[in-house]
């Protein structure tokens, strides 16, 4: 290797690798988090009670309506003052699973719609309680439904993990402009880190797309 | 209401960026779109390289790559000018899927009848598929649009003076952590609401006049 731009980019990979592995960590807490917090969300405003409906539409639509970046503000910033001190992992974990939460239950509610109406008067003539056909028949389906929107929404939530940046958690991102700011090119190390992004997003796209494909073969 | 009035003045930059970036996108992303359908290969590869690239790597990565690495040792860019290309293009890359999707949408019959009629590949587009797959495409772009609004906030980071930055340059000042980021939440919340019913409203009028 006597490129001095492939010199410098095997020299600063291994950084930029514990970076990307931190973000991927963020991504995969926040989805595990947040996906069920979403299922929960989409059966709260499906239900026929208004009392429950309205509080969890609002707390959807607030969700939904701040961008994630001041979700995460709010919580790194926000909640010591009220005596609730968070590092910068938890808390990039906890307001993306907030902003992953809102979002999924959207995704899940509209996967839940989509389970044939047919389905579920078969199991109320077979006398299945409505707790049973939720447990049994309408979420297992329209869970599966949603995989590939679900999927599609993991690749923003990785990408929203370098938001992290602002409060100095040292993933991809972060590690990429200390290293600029070492050595002054920022380009080099910038455009390095934005290969390592594409390495995830690209493939993952692929295969989100090649799961819808494969999914409308059975509908 | 004190930090009220200092996150409200963020929000003229924040519709700037908005604006300026969703009109890049909206024009660019159309010769994407149809470099996506080229008939020559090499053009849908590249296209579709292009699109992947944009959407692919973060916001704030990109914005990062034009102010500091493009901005530093090329030319001068200011946050302000920075985000907007920056949005701009990655806006180009989500909104060309969108056109894509729109120009699927258009019922086959269409192109078809358009030919039997002897009109040129270029005027069916323009005339007679282009302006349906827009209308299609509304409801899409106007999601996208409301997206981006919010997205906008990781100008912030490199120094456009939009919402989130007053409300940080306010929770510094004043050791305020909370209240000035709660006050930026609802601003971008009553910004996002009439885009919303705007697009279901336009959504409503533009479906009555396409062809299924």
């Amino acid at each position: 290797m006597n490129d001095p731009l492939l010199d410098a980019w095997g020299s600063w990979l291994p950084r930029l690798l514990d970076g990307l592995w931190l973000s991927v960590q963020v991504a995969g807490a926040s989805l595990i988090l947040g996906i069920p917090l979403g299922l929960v969300l989409a059966l709260l405003v499906s239900s026929t009670r208004t009392g429950v409906r309205v509080p969890a539409i609002l707390l959807v639509e607030i969700g939904r309506g701040t961008p994630a970046l001041v979700t995460l503000q709010i919580v790194y910033f926000g909640l010591p003052s009220s005596g609730l001190t968070v590092g910068s992992f938890t808390a990039a974990v906890v307001a993306l699973a907030l902003t992953t939460g809102a979002y999924t239950s959207e995704i899940l509610r509209a996967g839940l719609q989509a389970v044939p109406h047919g389905e579920i008067e078969a199991a109320s003539a077979l006398a299945m309680s409505h707790r049973d056909t939720l447990r049994f028949i309408v979420i297992p389906q329209g869970v599966r439904i949603a995989i590939p929107a679900l999927m599609g929404f993991a690749i923003l939530i990785f990408q929203a993990t370098s938001l992290a940046f602002t409060i100095a958690l040292p993933e991809l991102l972060s590690q990429a402009f200390s290293i600029g700011s070492n050595t002054f090119r920022y380009l080099d190390v910038l455009v390095l880190a934005g290969l390592l992004y594409l390495i995830i997003t690209v493939p993952s796209g692929w295969l989100t797309s090649w799961t819808e494909r494969r999914m409308a073969r059975h509908l | 209401m004190h930090y009220l009035q200092v996150v409200l003045v963020g929000v003229p930059m924040t519709l700037y960026i908005t604006v300026l970036a969703f009109l890049i996108g909206a024009v660019l992303g159309i010769p994407l779109a149809l470099g996506r359908r080229s008939s020559w290969a090499p053009v849908r590869a590249l296209s579709r390289l292009v699109i992947d690239i944009l959407r692919g790597i973060p916001p704030i990565v990109w914005l990062f790559i034009i102010f500091f690495g493009i901005g530093t040792d090329v030319i001068r860019l200011d946050p302000f000018q920075a985000s907007v290309l920056g949005f701009g293009l990655i806006a180009a890359g989500y909104l060309a899927e969108i056109y894509r999707g729109g120009l699927l949408a258009v019922h086959r019959g269409q192109f078809e009848s358009a030919a039997a009629l002897g009109m040129s590949r270029s005027t069916v587009m323009i005339r007679i598929v282009g302006p349906q797959a827009v209308r299609v495409s509304l409801p899409s772009a106007a999601t996208y649009a409301i997206g981006l609004l919010k997205d906008s906030s990781v100008a912030a980071t490199i120094g456009a003076t939009e919402i989130v930055f007053r409300a940080t340059a306010e929770s510094r000042a004043t050791g305020a952590g909370l209240a000035p980021f709660v006050v930026a939440a609802v601003v971008y919340i009553v910004l996002g609401t009439p885009l919303a019913w705007l697009s279901r409203v336009a959504d409503a009028r533009m479906r009555a006049r396409v062809a299924r």
